[in-house]
């Protein structure tokens, strides 16, 4: 029968020699491979001071986007929510009042807007379902807390900076300057 | 004069004792960077600078573990155990000469806690007793699998013992004494045992691994394969006391094989004569420590480098190789020496 892969080997199963059967030499041979790696290349990532880079569509904690004038883009449509596999969001919409046109955009505004980001299988399908390109999912990752509760994100943990007060945290979220090394 | 003599021997074990702890304590921190560094890793790296602070880290977390002690155990041996086996670890270190003797008021003061004339005798006494603390230790768990693995730990010390003393018998005909004082005394003026006993050095380095259950012979204490041996049922700090006695253990086997067979605390290429009395103790404590700490990352290297020997090859090799090329050993020097006697 042919092989599946070109790489079976043929195992050896001739008798040990004298000299394989005292053990000391390939003891010795194994010690120089395992002290060769003294100067090998270390596969480790020192995590918190180094990171590894992500690819452009990595998708990790979710950001509430605002418009150029600082403005909420969110509409509480409720797509998300409906493309959301996982049932992760949950949405209450509020009627804008006269007056709140520098807070949202749009006439209706969701009032809480919470994600479960335990529930949360980070696949993206509600950025892609938002017309108002109001959700995205950024480069932050890996949430950690002592209670299920705080896993729950509400608007204050996602709605990103605003854009006149805070131009350069804004910026910062968007990706449009890099993000500062956290100085230790 | 009683009590100086008294107050010089207590210094010298405070002190042997310190240093045999911190030396273990940095073993296992050692034992991981260099473990690390094989494994193109870090090692530990993140307590204090280096990780050094890591062992401190480990003993304060087994200090702060919760300690069970099982309800069916016997307890009084449950808390032996741990006991004996820190306790005969720490012993053997009685009979070792750190050093050349020092010069305090005008006396000599040898850097030895006990100069007996048995002290290789004594050595052996002590580390068999050692087997009890993991017998105790594995019994008094009442655990099937701690017994088991107590019975493996007990047969394989027994086993290596044989031929660990074998291996000893044929440096004893050359130097004709048990206390290693004079072995090592013999070894400053002469030439050192391993250029007389090559093999008799190789079978000794070999059962000193399997006696201080150190891989490619850790079966007594396979943490997952075998269900962690003879300590499974212990926690907090009995399990650190088994675990760091075995550090001791192999820190004073490498003093012990450094003594015995390369020279002790002979600098090599230095004329210790020449030296003023306090200097030549001070760089014979450093060579012998050199030299143990290099035996000991030699200890760390090979279990580091090779898998785990099965329990039947332990036992073939133990008993079908080392015992009889130990005995081979023997007889070669014994008629080696009739021989030069004659002549």
């Amino acid at each position: 029968m042919e092989a599946l892969t070109q790489r079976t080997k043929q195992v050896d199963r001739r008798p040990m020699t004298l000299l394989e059967r005292i053990y000391l030499w390939n003891i010795f041979k194994g010690m120089l491979i395992t002290f060769s790696h003294f100067f090998k290349k270390r596969a480790t990532v020192k995590y918190p001071e180094q990171t590894r880079p992500f690819s452009p569509v990595f998708r990790g904690l979710h950001v509430l986007n605002r418009d150029e004038e600082g403005r909420e883009r969110c509409t509480a449509c409720g797509l998300c929510a409906v493309a959301c596999p996982a049932e992760a969001i949950t949405m209450e919409a509020a009627e804008r009042l006269p007056g709140e046109e520098n807070l949202y955009r749009e006439e209706k505004y969701a009032a809480r807007y919470e994600i479960n980001m335990l529930r949360c299988i980070f696949c993206g399908l509600c950025e892609e379902a938002c017309p108002k390109d109001a959700i995205y999912l950024s480069e932050t990752f890996a949430p950690a807390n002592y209670s299920r509760r705080s896993f729950i994100y509400g608007k204050n943990d996602m709605v990103i900076p605003h854009p006149v007060t805070d131009k350069e945290g804004f910026d910062m979220a968007k990706g449009l300057i890099e993000k500062k090394k956290k100085k230790s | 004069m009683e009590w100086e003599f008294i107050l010089e021997k207590l210094l010298l074990i405070t002190a042997v004792v310190t240093v045999s702890l911190v030396v273990a304590m940095y073993a296992t921190y050692v034992e991981r960077k260099f473990a690390g560094f094989i494994q193109d890793r870090y090692g530990p790296d993140r307590a204090g600078p280096f990780g050094l602070l890591q062992p401190l880290a480990d003993g304060l977390k087994l200090f702060f573990k919760e300690e069970v002690i099982p309800s069916n155990s016997n307890k009084i041996l449950f808390v032996l155990g741990p006991c004996l086996a820190m306790l005969t670890a720490m012993m053997t270190s009685a009979v070792i000469p750190w050093s050349s003797p020092i010069e305090v008021n005008g006396k000599t003061v040898p850097l030895q806690v006990a100069d007996i004339n048995i002290g290789i005798l004594y050595v052996f006494g002590v580390v068999s007793v050692g087997v009890y603390g993991m017998m105790i230790g594995g019994w008094a768990s009442n655990n099937k699998f701690s017994l088991m693995a107590a019975l493996r730990g007990a047969s394989q010390a027994i086993s290596y013992e044989l031929a660990l003393g074998l291996s000893l018998i044929a440096v004893l005909m050359i130097s004709g004494s048990l206390s290693l004082r004079v072995i090592t005394e013999q070894q400053v003026t002469g030439m050192w045992n391993i250029v007389y006993q090559p093999l008799g050095f190789m079978i000794f380095l070999v059962c000193a691994l399997a006696e201080c259950n150190r891989a490619p012979f850790d079966l007594p204490e396979a943490e997952s394969e075998l269900n962690f041996g003879y300590h499974q049922e212990y926690s907090s700090m009995k399990l650190g006391f088994f675990l760091f006695a075995e550090y001791i253990n192999m820190f004073i086997s490498c003093a012990l094989i450094a003594t015995v067979y390369l020279g002790g605390y002979d600098m090599p290429f230095v004329d210790e004569t020449t030296l003023s009395v306090s200097t030549a103790a001070i760089v014979g404590a450093a060579a012998l420590f050199s030299k143990t700490f290099l035996l000991i990352l030699l200890f760390m290297w090979i279990r580091w480098t090779l898998p785990r020997f099965r329990y039947d090859q332990l036992m073939n090799l133990g008993w079908k190789s080392l015992i009889p090329l130990a005995l081979v050993n023997m007889l070669v020097t014994g008629a080696v020496i009739l021989w030069t006697m004659k002549g």
